[in-house]
């Protein structure tokens, strides 16, 4: 049992130290838009991670059965959420800053 | 009747094994209650006509969990990279605003497209309509890799649809 521990333990670990790095890109990245890819981590992996290492903890049970609904919901939600924020950012007119070494050209070319 | 009798039983099914997973109870009162209530909602959800393949895609549940083994890896593999980028001194980004032209025919491949778009960090999808998808890439890197259309490729068609 102490082998389920210490990997329940691992993956907890893991999900904490992405979600610091999570923070640290919000705070490194310059605009609304780069941000939300910083975001992105903790709602995927982050997540998950905390999630399996919890389900790990709990065994098999009606608790990690929840645990499992609850990954299964933020599957679905987070990335709707985001795109509405992004989508709601774009129609509120808030310009993205765009890297000018590629600005114009990516658009509607497609690389080779 | 839009929809197949298989859809109305896999509905109940599915119901009736959350109700099970959610309240633990297993004596008969119980038992007999959860059922009574999944075979009620079943019921409304008939009467109201939301059973269709949109709404839930009963046939591409096999499909859709290929596509979610893939696209844990995608989110693995981008999730570390966006973490690289983060702790990358100086500068570490380069971001893209570009419009994707999209090949689905079905608005739910297209909406699973989007979200899986979204899903993976490094790309956020913007907005969508039929004919495109305007992405918002974190990296030149990103948005090539979205170009090539690997992602668009394993998205399941819901080929039952029109």
């Amino acid at each position: 049992m102490i082998f389920i521990e210490l990997i329940s333990w691992l993956f907890i670990a893991t999900g904490a130290l992405l979600g610091i790095a999570g923070g640290i890109g919000i705070h490194r990245f310059p605009d609304f838009y780069s941000r939300l890819h910083a975001v992105g981590i903790t709602d995927t992996l982050c997540a998950a991670m905390f999630l399996i290492g919890l389900c790990l903890q709990t065994g098999v049970s009606i608790a990690s059965l929840k645990l499992l609904l609850i990954f299964i919901f933020l599957f679905f939600s987070s990335p709707t959420a985001t795109h509405a924020l992004a989508n709601a950012a774009l129609l509120g007119g808030l310009k993205p800053e765009l890297d000018e070494e590629y600005h114009g050209h990516c658009f509607d070319r497609r690389p080779d | 009747m839009k929809y197949p009798v298989k859809h109305i039983i896999s509905l109940g099914v599915l119901l009736f094994a959350l109700w099970l997973g959610l309240s633990g109870q297993l004596n008969a009162l119980m038992v007999s209650l959860g059922l009574a209530s999944t075979i009620v909602i079943v019921a409304i959800t008939h009467r109201m006509d939301t059973i269709d393949n949109e709404t839930y895609p009963a046939h591409m549940n096999l499909l859709l969990l290929r596509f979610w083994l893939f696209l844990a890896r995608e989110v693995i593999v981008a999730n570390i990279d966006v973490i690289k980028r983060i702790f990358r001194p100086g500068k570490n980004i380069s971001p893209q605003l570009f419009e994707l032209p999209l090949t689905l025919k079905t608005d739910l491949s297209r909406v699973i497209y989007a979200n899986a778009i979204t899903m993976t960090p490094g790309t956020v999808s913007t907005n969508l309509d039929k004919k495109t998808v305007t992405v918002h890439a974190l990296s030149i890197e990103a948005a090539q890799d979205l170009y090539s259309g690997r992602m668009a490729n394993a998205v399941p068609e819901d080929y039952e649809d029109e």
